[in-house]
């Protein structure tokens, strides 16, 4: 029982945190990515509405205006769409999907990228010069057009059947792919200066293995920059997952991320009903902005040379 | 210089070889040609003379071989969506997305060269920060929400401008087809090359002002104030013409991503590009356009990244000295 406020207590006082109690945007933006992260994470009990719940809609609710608007209702606080579900409940919805996929292709692309640049800065040679080609090449296309060239692949390869089922796994895929040379290039720099330390060396020296060597010493010492792309990587994926879906190649309807909540709105764009599209849009932009406001103080943070 | 170029070509061709063999891995083992195009009630020996025609019985290099050849030919094979061969299909898009991002690469240098040059300047003024602030937003708003924002705002509610397509457009020649010469053509292009563009800009503006702090910090630029140049002679005939080197290189290789990323704009506003018919292909599963799509823009990229260089070589006496 007492080792948890001590731990409290260290991590308050801790540079990070300290410099995070001294900078107001990060505050700010920590607090707006709880509240979003909150509001998606206990969606289906906190959210006013159930959209997956066909039964409750009723196309009497349709296209109920936002609050402050004529016809408002408060049960609606941000109005309703075309099948009268309420947009505030399936932005929550939607936002628990798009951090999902944010999150795991993300984590995706770190193992890869990880493994990969410590091989890379590891072996050298061949290897490395291969392994670092590659994502040259890659990092000169937009990673959108790398994810949809991907995803697009991997959909006409699948049987029809399977589709569905695995689109999910397909885009995490797509994504995790088009953002790992980001990770492997940083790690692989760190390696190149840490391999030729004299702590490797006494390592190698008494016969510790090659992947002991990069995973328990090397890897402690890169872990930092990856934390920071893998940060504004947040930011890159969450809208990579929703421009996907909005344009149609991403998540099926039956799993509406943000970007096919923007999707479906915009077609009601021009009778008037903008709130349909407009708050999803809002949202996701919200989301990205505090997602890449944390990656900047953390970069700022963790570097040394700017304190 | 020969030398020069001569290096540079060589090593663009490993990355051709490579992605032409993505795009015939895609194109041989995806999908199964032989069955989309046999007849419902075929027999064994109608497949076999299917086969042996599109030379799938081949060895692998062969047949990679023959697909490089025909590729070199302008030969794509057919779209399985289209029924239509796609070197036409992608022909007749080509000058709808290449007249876009022309256009917003222009408005990208026009508007944000003077924007970095100002918060370069000055530095801490309120609109300095409000420039800064903008560019953050513009890195964190998606484009295609852009593309809707646009559209509500000077589409729907001020009835302004188009909201889809190119306008009418002229044909020049056999098969360019132009938008800049009528009056829809150009009120059409505004909204998408502000959408294309907008990145571009927020970019082109952080890079000349990190540039322009860089150079004014150096001596010349004291050696010029204590001279008494005017602010205005030392600001645009000293510091920018310096950091326009580095800007027009980014904007160069930065060209190759804004036709590719023209995907996004041109599916929001519906204009009828390359990007469009990409992302019509990924969704009907139309394996050879993508295939196609692909070696284009790579062809592309090695090409302006083969000009930059070149142009490197030209502007920056340096390089010429050293070799």
């Amino acid at each position: 029982m007492m080792r948890a406020p001590r731990w409290i207590a260290r991590c308050w006082d801790s540079d990070l945190f300290y410099s995070f109690r001294r900078s107001p945007t990060a505050v700010i933006a920590a607090a707006i990515a709880f509240i979003l992260a909150f509001g998606a994470l206990f969606a289906p009990w906190i959210a006013p509405h159930n959209p997956m719940d066909v039964a409750s809609l009723s196309l009497m609710d349709s296209f109920k205006p936002p609050i402050g608007m004529e016809d408002a209702d408060w049960s609606n606080l941000l109005g309703t769409d075309n099948q009268g579900r309420d947009v505030l409940s399936a932005i929550m919805y939607g936002m628990r999907v798009s951090l999902v996929v944010g999150f795991l292709s993300v984590i995706f692309a770190i193992v890869v990228g990880i493994s990969l640049g410590l091989l890379a800065g590891y072996a050298g040679g061949l290897i490395d010069a291969t392994l670092m080609r590659v994502a040259d090449v890659q990092l000169t296309f937009p990673s959108i057009l790398t994810a949809l060239l991907i995803d697009g692949v991997i959909t006409a390869a699948l049987p029809t059947e399977m589709r569905e089922a695995l689109q999910i796994d397909v885009i995490i895929f797509a994504i995790g792919i088009s953002l790992w040379p980001n990770f492997a290039r940083t790690v692989r720099g760190s390696t190149l200066v840490e391999r030729n330390k004299d702590y490797v060396m006494a390592a190698r020296v008494i016969g510790v293995p090659a992947w002991r060597i990069m995973a328990s010493h090397v890897l402690p010492n890169v872990i930092g920059p990856v934390l920071v792309i893998g940060t504004l990587g947040l930011g890159l994926a969450v809208i990579a997952e929703a421009t996907l879906s909005f344009l149609g190649v991403g998540l099926p309807p039956t799993q509406p991320s943000l970007g096919t909540l923007i999707r479906f709105g915009a077609d009601y764009l021009f009778s008037g009903n903008w709130w349909v599209t407009i708050f999803p849009g809002l949202a996701l932009v919200l989301l990205v902005l505090a997602i890449n406001l944390l990656g900047d103080w953390l970069r700022d943070a963790l570097n040394p040379k700017l304190r | 210089m020969l030398g020069f170029i001569g290096s540079r070509l060589l090593q663009a061709i490993p990355v051709l070889l490579v992605v032409g063999l993505i795009a015939f891995a895609m194109f041989a083992y995806v999908g199964d040609p032989v069955s989309i195009m046999l007849p419902q009630d075929h027999t064994e020996a109608q497949r076999l003379q299917l086969i042996h025609d599109l030379g799938l019985d081949q060895p692998f290099p062969v047949q990679y071989a023959h697909f490089l050849w025909l590729a070199l030919h302008g030969d794509f094979g057919i779209s399985y969506r289209l029924a239509q061969p796609v070197a036409a299909l992608l022909a007749e898009r080509l000058p709808a997305t290449l007249e876009l991002a022309v256009t917003a690469s222009m408005l990208a240098f026009a508007i944000g060269v003077p924007m970095g040059v100002y918060t370069g300047i000055h530095r801490n003024t309120p609109l300095s920060r409000l420039f800064m602030t903008l560019s953050l937003t513009g890195v964190s708003l998606p484009t295609f929400l852009l593309g809707i924002m646009l559209i509500l705002v000077f589409s729907i509610r001020l009835g302004l401008l188009p909201s889809f397509g190119r306008g009418d457009v002229i044909q020049i020649g056999g098969w360019w087809t132009t938008g800049f010469l009528t009056l829809s053509g150009l009120k059409a292009l505004i909204l998408p090359s502000i959408t294309l563009g907008l990145f571009q800009m927020t970019l082109i503006m952080r890079l000349v002002r990190a540039e322009m702090l860089e150079v004014l910090r150096t001596d010349y630029i004291k050696f010029a104030r204590a001279r008494g140049l005017t602010n205005r002679s030392i600001h645009f005939g000293h510091a920018l013409k310096n950091t326009l080197v580095p800007v027009i290189t980014i904007m160069g290789l930065q060209f190759g991503g804004i036709v590719a990323f023209s995907l996004v704009t041109e599916t929001v506003f519906q204009w009828p590009g390359m990007g469009l018919l990409l992302v019509k292909s990924v969704t009907g599963a139309d394996i050879p356009v993508m295939s196609a799509y692909l070696m284009l823009i790579a062809l592309l990229f090695v090409l302006i990244n083969l000009i930059v260089d070149l142009l490197y070589y030209a502007v920056d006496p340096r390089l010429r000295t050293k070799r």
